[in-house]
């Protein structure tokens, strides 16, 4: 009881639990635990062999934290920034720091942007995106869709039918706001 | 995953094993052919964090930002790096990250052991346990059993597990010997914890939930689906209350750079110590393959799936709505 001094008797037995789980106990003394989270004497990771590694090419004005004083010698290039989400993208990194809600808030932004620039364009190019295969949907049938979900104490089941609303909702919204622009061009033009 | 800036061409992926296919002009220790197993942290080696032993926050290796270090197909925030579930992937820093798949080791273990594996053990790491303490653990996914697991080679004396997904809590009690919850059948699990430790709390507390966290309508839509908290905080608030005074807290569950609102005050006036880091995986190794060899950690024992790479979207989908008891899914490359 936490209103005396006494400790209250809430586990089994070291030997009990030795005995019972295997490895119980092995790493009980930290000193065999790796050492974390810092090590006293700096020593490189075993396998390097360089002082300051050397500088990855940079093949466009690579976007970076004001907080670094340099280009980092590696880097991904996995998404160069382009288009509009691009030009938020830079902006981002340009002005504000990781310390300003600005800065994630216009990277949130920049990546919205770029799943609608990225729908568009590869509907231009004629690969479309596929809402069927690509969502996963289709693991629904195949992978027990209600027997996982009904009659088993899930607590997120009660709210996971705003997923397709979520999902498709902005679709639905954009093709709505397609057609109604489609037939004001129409009417315009008659 | 936190879907705040990922950009659209990106390959996810940060747990992975494969073959060498080519090696950079300076690399000195891997050649073709080599199986290797790839810590999910890209790090330098040298820089300040990692002479100091933080792999997972080299400075050297992410523009994008200084608060995080790299992880493979991961986001832009960390680094814009491409990840491994894809035919090839660029692993930098060759000669420091990656190590041979030992002999005895099947592959399966080694590839979760790049993370999953290493980030459950971290997690109990962090939590400071002593001989006897009493240790409770949110969350049943992959990280979650492996913490629970390693909280009892770290002395634990009692192991709770929480989750509200029955079959994973099935496996928390098979798998790593532990007590378990459902919190979906208690009105308050935090007062369910206080109970079943006499009113005192938990010595220590491990997150391994994150920002993934369920939470109420309002909190799942605005930061699960919305993502505009920098996760639900609804994990971390309930560790910090449900942490004994003078308690600690560890956090490997993921949350990202945007704001979260985290019941601060309380971990405050209770003198909590919280711990939390992206694992070091490299760091964890040594010892891990010692309790892999040993069969004290048996990491293979949690995959439910092997899904090719070329069902992925069907794969993500399995995971992510937890259908048809997943836990642990392993992407197979049969092309390969
Ligand atoms: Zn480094």
């Amino acid at each position: 009881m936490p209103y005396t001094a006494a400790k209250p008797d809430l586990v089994p037995s070291s030997e009990e639990l030795r005995a019972r789980i295997p490895g119980w106990g092995v790493d009980l003394d930290p000193a065999d635990r790796p050492s974390v989270p810092r090590m006293r004497d700096p020593e490189p990771a075993p396998g390097a062999h360089w002082t300051l590694p050397e500088q990855q090419e940079e093949r466009w004005p690579r976007e970076r934290s004001i907080e670094h004083m340099r280009l980092t010698p590696a880097f991904g290039t996995s998404c160069p920034p382009k288009g509009l989400s691009g030009v938020i993208r830079k902006a981002a990194y340009a002005r504000y720091s990781e310390a300003r809600a600005a800065h994630w808030l216009l990277l949130m932004l920049g990546d919205r942007v770029d799943m609608v620039e990225s729908a568009v364009t590869s509907a231009l190019r004629g690969r479309p995106d596929n809402p069927i295969t690509e969502t996963g949907i289709l693991s629904e049938p195949r992978r027990h869709g209600i027997s996982s979900r009904f009659g088993r104490n899930r607590a997120d089941v009660k709210h996971q039918w705003l997923d397709p609303v979520i999902v498709a909702g902005p679709w639905v919204l954009a093709g709505w706001g397609a057609v109604r622009a489609a037939r004001r061009l129409r009417r315009g033009a008659a | 995953m936190l879907r705040l800036d990922h950009g659209i061409g990106h390959t996810f992926g940060h747990e992975f094993v494969g073959v060498v296919h080519e090696v950079g002009p300076s690399v000195q220790h891997l050649k073709v052919g080599d199986k290797v197993m790839v810590p999910s942290n890209i790090f330098c080696g040298t820089c300040y964090f990692c002479a100091r032993g933080l792999y997972s926050n080299s400075h050297n290796v992410n523009p994008n930002a200084t608060a995080v270090g790299s992880i493979y197909g991961y986001s832009h925030t960390t680094g814009g790096y491409d990840g491994g579930q894809a035919e090839f992937v660029r692993v930098p820093f060759a000669d420091v990250g990656p190590s041979l798949i030992p002999d005895w080791m099947s592959e399966d273990d080694a590839a979760l052991l790049t993370d999953a594996v290493a980030t459950g053990y971290f997690g109990a790491q962090l939590g400071d346990i002593v001989e006897g303490d009493v240790v409770v653990v949110l969350g049943a996914g992959p990280v979650g059993l492996f913490a629970a697991k390693s909280a009892w080679l770290m002395g634990a004396g009692r192991v709770i597990v929480i989750d509200h997904l029955d079959y994973r809590l099935a496996k928390a009690r098979d798998f790593a010997h532990a007590e378990t919850y459902n919190f979906a059948e208690h009105d308050d699990i935090v007062v369910l914890l206080k109970r079943l430790t006499e009113g005192l709390g938990a010595d220590a507390v491990i997150d391994a939930v994150g920002a993934e966290a369920d939470g109420n309508l309002l909190q799942h839509v605005t930061s699960a689906k919305l993502k505009m908290q920098g996760g639900s905080p609804v994990a971390l608030n309930w560790a910090i209350d449900a942490a004994r005074k003078g308690g600690t807290v560890s956090v490997v569950g993921a949350y990202g750079p945007l704001f979260s609102a985290v019941k601060f005050g309380d971990a405050l006036n209770k003198g909590l110590t919280l711990r939390m880091n992206q694992c070091p995986v490299k760091r964890q190794w040594p010892r891990l393959f010692e309790h892999v060899r040993n069969g004290y950690l048996n990491p293979s024992e949690i995959i439910t799936h092997r899904i090719p790479l070329e069902h992925i979207a069907e794969g993500y989908h399995m995971f992510s709505a937890k259908l048809d008891d997943c836990i642990k899914p392993i992407i197979v490359n049969d092309a390969a």
